[in-house]
């Protein structure tokens, strides 16, 4: 019996060293771009200067967020259940879900293109990027109280 | 027998006056004389404020348009709830499948009695239940707004309703409960003008509490658990609390104003669900009219959560 258990809770580690959890590891990408658009728009509100030097790192590290965005490896068949808001419609609409998220990238690369010269200019970039967010948050998010 | 006979007897002539008192409350009733009078020439550069308050395309917008076509009001979503599948119907300047031909006042009995020209009753799917605590010189600007917008041929499907739901004169006596022009909170004397200004756009165009608000067995909201959050019409997820007990409990009023233009909460989350229409609405009030409902939402009465608790974490 002993020996039983100890297999099993081996083989339970061993399946979670192997998968490292799915919903955590794409709730901690989305917190991070949450942070990051977050400081732009702390810019955008005039709650912080505006440094293009600064605003373009920001940017950058957006780009880098968005890119990471693998939507097989973060939302396999199957990870609709559990502490997450991610909508079942992900796994009926794959296709549509993947394009919001290139959309992103691409909306985020051109601003990284031509960084702001000013926070009004970053203004505008960030509403197109804060689009991107609500388009997919719309349709591929469920809050669950 | 006899008496079987007489309990049928009287049943059935009680169920008969009841069925005529019935078709009596239930009648549509039309603005009176007063409020059409005060409805004027309006003006559709003010109507354009009141058109976004009221969200009107996030329902009547073709699904899944964008930009401009947004202002294209031909219908055709489908709203899931319990009662049915409601289709919003083309409510663009089309003559003939449109309101184009409808005058100021079979508008104006619309939005505030949720009655059509031909004397029929709206389903509260169409959210006028909150609509008629407008008042009625914004339905003349908000008329005179939506004549500027294109017309669109073609009528938008019907609606997929089972009974007793597919009946329109019930609703007669639903509104004798649940239709009313006054203000939902009764906010103390002294209260700042902003937070009134905040009240009418949240209770009247705004129809804020018709998604935030639980609802009883009748659809009707539950005018005690007011803006306290909700399972979502469509069966699944939640809609927040938004009482200063809810979630926005620790968020500003700048907090709130800020989510309302940009989308993002304070937490660098982003708006989402049927949110997402309603704050791209909102990002086109003014900043004023976005401080004003931001106040208003910090003055109501705190509520515990309208919906049930999350399952604890397997
Ligand atoms: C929550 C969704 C929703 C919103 C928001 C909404 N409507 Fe509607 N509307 C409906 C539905 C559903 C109907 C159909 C009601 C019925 O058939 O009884 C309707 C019907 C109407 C009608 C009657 C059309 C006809 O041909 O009989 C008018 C006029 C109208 N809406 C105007 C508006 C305006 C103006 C706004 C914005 C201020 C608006 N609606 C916002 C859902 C909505
Ligand atoms: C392609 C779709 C998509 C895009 C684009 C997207 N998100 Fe998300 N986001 C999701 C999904 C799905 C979840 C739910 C994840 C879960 O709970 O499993 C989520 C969750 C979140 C969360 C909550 C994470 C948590 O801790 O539960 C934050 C914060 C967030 N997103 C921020 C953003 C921001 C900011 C942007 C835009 C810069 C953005 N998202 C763009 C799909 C998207
Ligand atoms: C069509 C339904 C609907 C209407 C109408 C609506 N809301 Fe919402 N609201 C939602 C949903 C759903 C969410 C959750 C958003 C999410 O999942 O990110 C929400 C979220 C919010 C939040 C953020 C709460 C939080 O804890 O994250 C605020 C604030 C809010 N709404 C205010 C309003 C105001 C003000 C109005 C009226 C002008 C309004 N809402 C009208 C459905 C609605």
């Amino acid at each position: 019996m002993r020996k039983l258990v100890l297999a099993i809770s081996m083989l339970a580690f061993a399946g979670s060293a192997a998968f490292a959890d799915p919903i955590k590891d794409r709730q901690a990408l989305m917190k991070e771009r949450g942070k990051l658009a977050g400081q732009l728009s702390k810019v955008v509100k005039g709650e912080e200067d505006f440094d293009a030097a600064a605003v373009l790192t920001t940017l950058k590290s957006l780009q880098a967020n968005a890119e990471r965005f693998d939507a097989e490896t973060l939302f396999p068949a199957g990870s609709d259940k559990g502490d997450t808001t991610a909508a079942p419609k992900i796994w009926e609409d794959m296709a549509g879900f993947k394009a919001v998220g290139d959309k992103l990238v691409t909306d985020v690369k051109a601003a990284v293109a031509s960084p702001p010269a000013d926070a009004d200019a970053l203004k505008a970039q960030l509403n197109k990027i804060g689009g991107d967010c609500g388009t997919c948050h719309q349709t591929y998010r469920i809050k669950k109280g | 027998m006899r008496w079987l006979r007489k309990l049928i007897g009287a049943v059935v002539v009680l169920g008969g006056a009841g069925a005529v008192a019935g078709w009596a409350l239930s009648a549509p009733v039309r603005l009176d004389a007063a409020t059409v009078a005060q409805l004027g020439p309006g003006d559709a550069a003010k109507g354009k404020r009141i058109f976004y308050a009221g969200g009107c395309t996030s329902c009547h917008a073709k699904p899944g348009s964008k930009g401009d076509a947004r202002l294209e009001l031909a219908g055709g979503l489908e709203l899931k709830t319990p009662f049915g599948i409601f289709v919003p119907p083309n409510i663009s300047q089309d003559p003939k499948d449109g309101i184009g031909a409808w005058s100021e006042e079979d508008f104006a009995n619309a939005m505030l009695k949720g009655v059509s020209p031909s004397g029929e009753h709206f389903y509260p799917a169409f959210p006028y239940a909150s609509y008629a605590r407008m008042k009625p010189a914004d339905i003349a600007d908000l008329y005179a707004f939506m004549k500027t917008l294109p017309a669109v041929a073609g009528k938008a499907p019907g609606h997929k309703l089972g009974f007793p739901f597919n009946i329109r004169r019930g609703i007669g006596l639903w509104k004798r409960f649940y239709l009313s022009p006054e203000p939902v909170i009764a906010l103390p004397g002294g209260t700042p003008d902003k937070a009134l200004a905040g009240r009418y756009l949240v209770e009247g165009p705004g129809h804020c509490g018709e998604c935030h608000t639980p609802r009883d067995f009748a659809g009707g909201v539950k005018k005690a658990e007011w803006l306290a959050g909700a399972v979502a019409a469509a069966g699944s997820g939640v809609v927040p609390n938004i009482t200063p007990q809810g979630g926005t409990k620790d968020w500003s009023e700048a907090d709130i104003a800020n989510y309302l233009e940009t989308g993002f909460t304070p937490d660098f989350d982003s708006v989402g669900g049927a949110m997402v229409d309603v704050q791209r609405n909102m990002a086109q009030l003014t900043a004023d009219d976005r401080a004003a409902i931001a106040a208003y939402l910090k003055a109501v009465p705190p509520r515990a959560n309208g919906y049930p608790a999350r399952k604890p974490k397997s």
